[in-house]
């Protein structure tokens, strides 16, 4: 059963929705958030759907926990399936109370017990809908029915929770108000989510694991960080492209108010609220406040200049480069993406290889991660 | 008048109020279904069938009425059954009377929860399977309280014609007291007979009848209606 548990959930699905088609097959990491992230119409939603059975592409696999969901013939109906899915909308049932909605699913994931109990409080407390479960649905808000929404997904007792785009429908306050919450989720739970977005900002902050997805296909699908850096792909194109860290915070200068924080091959210094020694965080270096130099500039009001090595480097249309720098004498730490000027490339005599100091101007706590 | 008036107009009353209401109780046990294969199939022909179920609001009720009653007669399948218990024809009983109800307030109730089912569309069902609920389970559980407005309207609309139908009553089931004299048909007696007084008492019972039913529903949809969004 832990062997099974232990191995990567695994889709794949080919056919057409209508004039659209879908050919995709990507692994998911078995906890964590897995972020399917592409523009619209690009078969998020439909991959999703294809997962819980909903619907039903003509060829199909689906592997969750070590369980066969879809392969050759069979084909699991959508209720058999231990699946929690989280729509766009809501989607609350508007005949059943707050608490009711919640218990939807529980009751019939599996008989009622003391462990059922002991999940509905730890759930209600973790996306604080205490105070809601006696209300009707429709005197919810946005953000609040979408709170409930995720309970009950969860109080169904899924071996996967599928996201489809929840913060989407959602105005800037409720969505604020939701992500903490979702964060909180990410850090109390062991088993694993998929997180369709086109939103890269909940990607920086949510996902651990990340499928690009475009025109029904699969560009690139890997570690968060693996795929923001690869100047190859897409997102390096992004205006704001950049690339999220897993950092340990180190000493705390209450004088400036910046905290160091640590990565392999290399420290940084960020404007923050005070913050103990030793907790993990994730930061956030966009490739457009990066730049390379040969020497290291001195006299400069950039703090965090590092030594780095080229690793790759891809045209950005005509005039800008990305180029993948590894940070440290070897180039082996944490790599950064940074944004140069094809003259500057030439006249500076830039290449792979090249030992070269980044200087970077911007380092970003994400907020609420680990 | 009055004591003998109303000893006269009583079974009429009785016999409608028990039409009206087996009737509904069959609508709904049939029309249910109906009204959720509609609502939902794909077939390339349901809108035939859609058609057929509607026929009867534009057909005039002698022309349902005379079909109905080759169907129900000696020589139709009616007289088929009739046989079973030792009858000779389902024309001119209260059985008859209850078929050709059924088939002529069928849009009636069929409509509504179409309506109802339509309306609030693949989502809810969708959500019901992925949080385990089976296709029986969702519909007992969320798609019939979801359409409970439309089933209430479909009811009342059922019960309503049912008691105010006349030609296909008419037709199939003639005017024995006790068995076919419903009130519609009584009114008619009454002005064939030129006992205005009575016709006018029947007449303004019933408008103030289809009055209250009318006002009753609209207010319980609207208190519905506003628990849900309100």
């Amino acid at each position: 059963m832990t062997g099974a548990a232990a191995d990567p959930n695994s889709f794949a699905f080919a056919g057409h929705v209508g004039a659209f088609a879908l050919d995709v097959a990507f692994d998911a990491p078995p906890t964590g958030v897995t972020a399917l992230f592409g523009p619209s119409g690009c078969g998020k939603t439909t991959v999703l759907r294809s997962i819980a059975g909903l619907q039903r592409m003509a060829r199909g696999r689906v592997m969750v926990a070590g369980a066969p969901w879809q392969e050759g013939e069979i084909f699991v109906p959508p209720h058999r399936r231990s699946v929690g899915y989280v729509f766009q909308e809501a989607s609350l049932f508007a005949h059943l109370s707050v608490k009711q909605n919640l218990l939807f699913g529980a009751s019939r994931a599996g008989p009622a017990g003391a462990g059922a109990a002991a999940a509905f409080d730890d759930v209600v407390d973790l996306l604080g809908v205490g105070p809601l479960l006696g209300r009707a649905t429709a005197a919810l808000s946005g953000g609040e029915r979408q709170r409930v929404a995720i309970g009950r997904a969860l109080l169904s007792r899924p071996s996967l929770l599928l996201m489809d785009e929840p913060l989407a429908a959602l105005d800037a306050a409720s969505k604020n108000d939701i992500l903490p919450f979702l964060e909180r989720l990410h850090g109390a739970l062991s088993l694993p989510v998929l997180y369709v977005t086109h939103d890269m900002a909940e990607v920086e902050r949510l996902a651990d694991w990340l499928v690009l997805l475009q025109a029904g296909r699969v560009l690139a699908s890997g570690p968060l960080a693996a795929l923001q850096s690869d100047p190859t792909l897409p997102l390096a194109a992004r205006r704001d492209a950049a690339v999220s860290l897993e950092a340990v915070t180190g000493a705390y200068d209450a004088a400036y108010g910046l905290l160091a924080l640590d990565v392999p091959g290399g420290r940084f210094l960020a404007p923050s609220a005070p913050a103990q020694a030793g907790e993990a965080r994730r930061i956030s270096i966009q490739a457009a406040d990066v730049s390379l130099a040969l020497r290291r500039p001195e006299q400069s009001t950039i703090s965090n200049i590092l030594g780095a090595r080229i690793i790759e480097a891809a045209p950005l249309g005509s005039q800008e480069l990305a180029v993948l720098v590894g940070l440290g004498q070897d180039g082996a730490g944490a790599r950064l993406l940074a944004r140069v000027t094809r003259r500057s490339w030439d006249q500076l005599g830039l290449r792979t290889g090249l030992p070269v100091f980044a200087q970077i101007k911007g380092v970003a706590l994400v907020p609420g991660a680990r | 008048m009055t004591a003998s008036f109303a000893a006269e107009i009583g079974p009429p009353i009785l016999l409608t109020i028990q039409l009206a209401a087996i009737t509904t109780a069959l609508l709904l046990v049939v029309g249910t279904p109906l009204a959720w294969w509609l609502a939902r199939s794909r077939a390339w022909w349901k809108e035939g069938v859609g058609a057929l179920v509607a026929m009867p609001l534009v057909l005039p009720p002698t022309v349902l009425g005379f079909y109905l009653l080759v169907l129900l007669g000696p020589d139709g399948p009616g007289g088929w059954i009739a046989e079973l218990w030792g009858a000779r024809t389902l024309a001119f009983t209260f059985t008859g009377l209850v078929i050709g109800s059924v088939f002529y307030s069928l849009p009636f109730v069929v409509q509504p929860i179409r309506n109802a089912f339509e309306a609030f569309g693949e989502r809810p069902l969708e959500v019901a399977a992925t949080l385990r609920a089976s296709p029986l389970d969702a519909f007992w559980n969320v798609a019939l309280p979801l359409a409970r407005p439309g089933l209430l309207t479909g009811a009342v609309l059922g019960f309503a014609h049912t008691v105010g139908e006349f030609g296909v009553v008419l037709m199939i089931g003639g005017n024995l007291p006790g068995q076919t004299k419903v009130l519609s048909v009584a009114i008619f007696d009454y002005v064939e007979t030129l006992q205005w007084a009575k016709a006018h008492a029947v007449a303004a019972g019933m408008t103030l009848f289809a009055f209250a039913v009318i006002l009753a529903t609209t207010l319980a949809e609207r208190r519905w209606r506003r628990a849900r969004v309100g």
